[in-house]
């Protein structure tokens, strides 16, 4: 019998409706691997019995001949969502042992659609980070390996570093993951994986703890395609919960599905060629413009000008945001308080503040607080959203001359933990070409594509218009169909 | 203009005065929460995730809330902004549970308008006055703490927290405790005319920050002090003369009002300083990422002017122009029950002269005796409709109509049963009366020769004696006539 671990989301789900195997083979299977993968440090929370309860539920609805979307489809759930009765953390000592009683919407979405949960999934800190090494649990583990005979512990990539390793490590067919500044497309490309952000306001952020409002969406990962074309069927819909929700039905992505790219023209934009930056990622580009070509794409280059502007516009209105989204994180309702002896309010406030915080959120809050402080406001905040909107013309005018842009989606492979988290900037750069779709609101993903010299991992980037998931994940199955990227970490944990 | 002066050693001082009202909109929902708003509910019982801004949690405006401001907007012939947005006030404090409060600094959702009070002689106001309105934006309440509940900790309530307020805010252009007590009279009878605040100021519906800063009359502005959250307008314009005197002292001792925000004790009927310009709060406002720009339609508008009512200038105009006195009138609309009641009455046939007399004496009068509001009046208007056309008709007189009501009140009867039953219809039966005025001369010889001698002042006296021989029943106007030819 086929290990069940190995099959996609779109296969578990045809088989079990087929009757090839059960829902709860295929929870134990997964169950079994999560908890042989402690070394990954993938999960904060572990939910085996979520798992089984929703795969026993799938199997008797399969009996009943009442089969969901998802039935039989274990999952990763990125503890940045609050899940009823399921401790939610955001990766920080701030939250610590919080219980919501409440389930955001994209998580009851998928529960409501027959999936199950086999976990928390690991991150950076309040989704803080490009490596998932500000997480309070600790790291997570690569499961990937340079082949340069050394054994040096890689990035997942970040702040979906969990998402990332399970799915690559074979923990999980798919995961939820979440993209502010490129947080499921370059962990995707670190791992081996494919990843979707959709266009701004396609998933509810209601219930996923809030980074950067205006940028922060929901999306999920997977190992193909077809996989994140079925999960964000099934995580979308407009929600009057929150009021940036996208009123629009949710297309049928993958009954839609198709290679053919003729009649299409993909955008490859100049300003994404960085001096000095890695061949193979160069190599990896020009060998992904010919995929695009052989699907029958026709080619342009176009310009996207503000392009530089974009991490920095992106590093003042981020933090800006979150300066003001975590201030409620303050010891008074939930989570961590810290009450020195004697201390009054504001002593608890910064006790609990210094405490609950990890260093790269600290700094983020201290960047936001300085950027919009008075006297400091209009030469930062209101600098940058005016990049903002030069940002969302550049990609106007691009999209007048073609239908996808396609880029890298990192400008490196993955790291090994450690080297970079001395240099913030260095850090920072990670994101290089994943900000300016966020800026703009775009659907983007990442599909692996191939690997380096050293056997890691590379992802293709695909930016589409907006609401135009569609054209995004036509391009990138194009690519997944000729790249035949089919290598995997092998097993050490 | 008013005259209100300061006198200072060093001559007279001018006040000016500027009002920031903040209003609860009457809604049943918080502003951006589905939560209930009833006042006096036990702590932390009104209190919706958002409320107490659990993680992941989002704001999304009410509509009603939304509408409610824009009627205001429109009640006061100001600017309605098609675009506006909501902005992030940031601060820590234990009763603003996300660490910012919603608010609009950038783009409120109303722009300039005005208010106009009226004159009033005996308050220093000789004529009308426009009283400017800078703005009204829509924003969250915090919390509340309670200091009083534990030995050493404060417990914290948020029961208020995201509900809808209005800050109105005025320009400076009020010059005396008597005009911003108008003010916030007008508006408080403004907002309750439109159904967008109950104006409640003792369960803090409706509370004002008062600006004042002093000057010599054709003076730049001075520097203002903020008296925060006063909650009566006697306290409204206790605060301001306190205040005024305190600047005019202050400055007149070679000391400078600074800028400052403080509070009033009305227990000591004094203001104390809460924190000056130095350590006041960078806010760092910024536009609210968790909300899109609100943008008004047509139709929408449309809803907002197609259902406001008659607002207290119009009614009060058209009362006048019924030939009302400028007394009752101010006093019929000041409050939107009585000028509905007053309407009613109107309605049901009442002359308007008359109803307006009776209402303001004779109604209010009973109610005040039986400490009842006019929403509860035992008497509806079309009952006091059936008793004024008694009168009008003559029927019965002004001073039987008194005992009627009387009666009404008493057994909830009908006037003109009650008329009936006991027999009060007045008379015009000029035999009957001539043979009691007959009676009352003849009794009052002395008084006649008298009167005939010059005193004209006792024919009151004849004209009571023969009423009061008639039982009252008599018609005064027919007991007028027959006693001057009778004296004649």
């Amino acid at each position: 019998m086929t290990d069940l671990t190995n099959l996609t989301v779109a296969q578990i789900r045809d088989g079990h409706r087929a009757g090839d195997f059960s829902a709860v083979e295929v929870a134990e299977a997964f169950n079994a691997n999560v908890a042989g993968a402690k070394a990954l440090n993938a999960f904060i929370v572990e939910t085996p019995e979520h798992a089984l309860a929703a795969a026993k539920q799938a199997d008797a609805d399969r009996a009943a001949g009442s089969l969901k979307p998802l039935s039989g489809v274990p999952i990763g759930m990125k503890d940045l969502f609050c899940t009823n009765g399921v401790q939610t953390t955001a990766a920080s000592h701030m939250l610590g042992g919080f219980v919501p009683r409440y389930e955001s919407t994209v998580s009851q979405k998928l529960w409501d659609a027959g999936a199950g949960m086999l976990g928390k999934l690991n991150l950076d800190q309040f989704a803080m980070g490009s490596s998932n090494e500000t997480s309070y649990f600790g790291n997570v583990i690569s499961p990937w390996k340079r082949k340069d005979g050394g054994n040096a512990a890689l990035a997942p990539g970040g702040s979906s570093g969990g998402s990332s390793s399970a799915i690559a490590a074979r923990l999980c067919p798919a995961a939820t993951g979440t993209d502010t500044g490129g947080s499921i497309r370059q962990p995707a490309a670190f791992t081996g994986i494919t990843g979707i952000k959709p266009t701004y306001g396609r998933c509810s952020r209601w219930g996923i703890v809030a980074f950067a409002s205006s940028l922060d969406q929901a999306g999920p990962m997977a190992r193909d395609v077809r996989d994140c074309a079925i999960m964000l069927e099934n995580m979308a819909g407009f929600d009057p919960k929150d009021a940036t929700s996208l009123d629009m039905p949710v297309p049928n992505w993958e009954a839609a599905l198709s290679s053919d790219l003729k009649g299409k023209t993909v955008g490859i934009p100049k300003e994404y060629r960085l001096e000095g930056i890695d061949p193979d990622i160069d190599a990896m580009w020009d060998a992904g413009i010919a995929m695009l070509k052989d699907a029958g794409a026709a080619v342009v280059e176009i310009s996207l000008p503000h392009t530089k502007y974009a991490l920095p516009a992106y590093y003042i209105i981020a933090p800006a945001e979150a300066s003001s989204n975590l201030a409620r994180y303050d010891g008074v309702r939930y989570g961590l308080r810290d009450l020195p002896d004697g201390a009054g309010l504001q002593d608890m406030y910064a006790a609990t503040r210094a405490d609950g915080f990890g260093p790269e959120v600290k700094r983020r809050i201290m960047i936001g607080t300085y950027v919009l402080s008075a006297g400091f406001y209009d030469a930062y905040y209101t600098q940058a959203q005016k990049v903002r909107t030069l940002i969302a013309r550049d990609f106007d005018a691009a999209f007048a001359v073609c239908d996808v842009i396609l880029a890298p989606t990192a400008p490196s492979a993955a790291f090994g933990l450690g080297e970079k988290m001395a240099d913030p900037l260095a850090m920072y750069l990670n994101d290089v070409f994943a900000v300016p779709a966020s800026l703009a609101g775009l659907p983007a993903m990442s599909v692996p594509a191939a690997l380096n010299r050293e056997g890691l991992p590379l992802g293709l980037q695909i930016i589409g218009k907006a609401f135009d998931e569609q054209g995004v994940l036509n391009a990138g199955l194009a690519i997944e169909e000729r790249a035949g990227f089919t290598a995997r970490a092998e097993k050490w944990w | 203009m008013t005259d209100y002066r300061i006198k200072g050693e060093t001559g007279e001082w001018e006040v000016v005065i500027g009002l920031e009202v903040h209003a609860q909109i009457t809604t049943n929902a918080k502003l951006f929460s589905g939560a209930a708003t009833a006042f006096g509910a036990e702590p932390n019982t009104q209190v919706s995730l958002v409320d107490a801004a659990m993680p992941g949690m989002l704001p999304v405006p009410n509509r009603e809330c939304i509408r409610q401001a824009v009627r205001t907007g429109m009640a006061i012939e100001a600017q309605i902004n098609k675009w506006s947005r909501f902005d992030r006030k940031n601060y820590f404090y234990a009763d603003l549970p996300q660490g910012y409060q919603i608010s609009q600094l950038y783009h409120p959702l109303v722009g300039e308008g005005s208010i106009t009070v009226e004159a009033d002689e005996k308050a220093g106001i000789p004529a009308p006055k426009v009283i400017g309105v800078e703005r009204i934006h829509v924003e969250q309440d915090a919390g509340k703490l309670m200091h009083d509940q534990h030995p050493t900790m404060s417990y914290v309530d948020l029961n208020r927290s995201g509900v809808a307020l209005m800050e109105i805010v005025s320009k400076p252009d009020m010059r005396s405790p008597a005009e911003a007590g108008a003010y916030v009279r007008k508006l408080r009878a403004i907002l309750r005319y439109v159904g967008s605040c109950d104006g409640n100021m003792e369960e803090g519906s409706m509370r004002a920050d008062v600006n004042v800063s002093v000057r010599k009359p054709g003076d730049e502005f001075g520097t203002r002090t903020e008296t925060k959250n006063v909650n009566s307008v006697r306290f409204v314009m206790a605060v301001i003369e306190g205040e005024a005197k305190r600047q005019v002292e202050l400055i007149e001792s070679g000391g400078t009002v600074v800028q400052e925000t403080r509070l009033y004790d009305p227990d000591r009927n004094e203001t104390r300083s809460m924190r000056s310009k130095e350590d006041a709060h960078d806010y760092r406002y910024f536009p609210d990422p968790d909300l899109l720009p609100l943008e008004l339609d047509d139709a929408f508008l449309a809803e907002c002017r197609d259902s406001l009512p008659e607002l207290p200038d119009a009614k009060r105009a058209r009362y006048l122009a019924a030939g009302i006195s400028a007394y009752n009138a101010d006093v019929l609309t000041a409050e939107v029950e009585a000028a509905r009641w007053f309407d009613a009455l109107l309605d049901a046939g009442a002359k308007p002269v008359a109803a307006a007399n009776w209402v303001t004496s004779e109604l209010f009068g009973a109610l005040n005796r039986m400490g009842r509001d006019i929403s509860d009046s035992p008497v509806s208007p079309a009952q006091a409709a059936e008793l004024l056309g008694l009168v009008a008709d003559g029927t019965i007189s002004g001073t039987i109509a008194k005992q009627v009501f009387e009666k009404m009140l008493e057994t909830g009867d009908g006037a003109a049963a009650i008329v009936d039953r006991d027999g009060l219809k007045q008379t015009s039966d000029t035999g009957a009366i001539e043979a009691e005025i007959a009676k009352v001369l003849a009794a009052n010889a002395d008084k006649v020769a008298q009167y005939k001698g010059g005193k004209e002042a006792l024919f009151g006296f004849f004209v009571g004696q023969t009423m009061k021989a008639m039982q009252g029943k008599a018609n005064p106007q027919v007991v007028n006539e027959l006693l001057k030819k009778a004296l004649g």
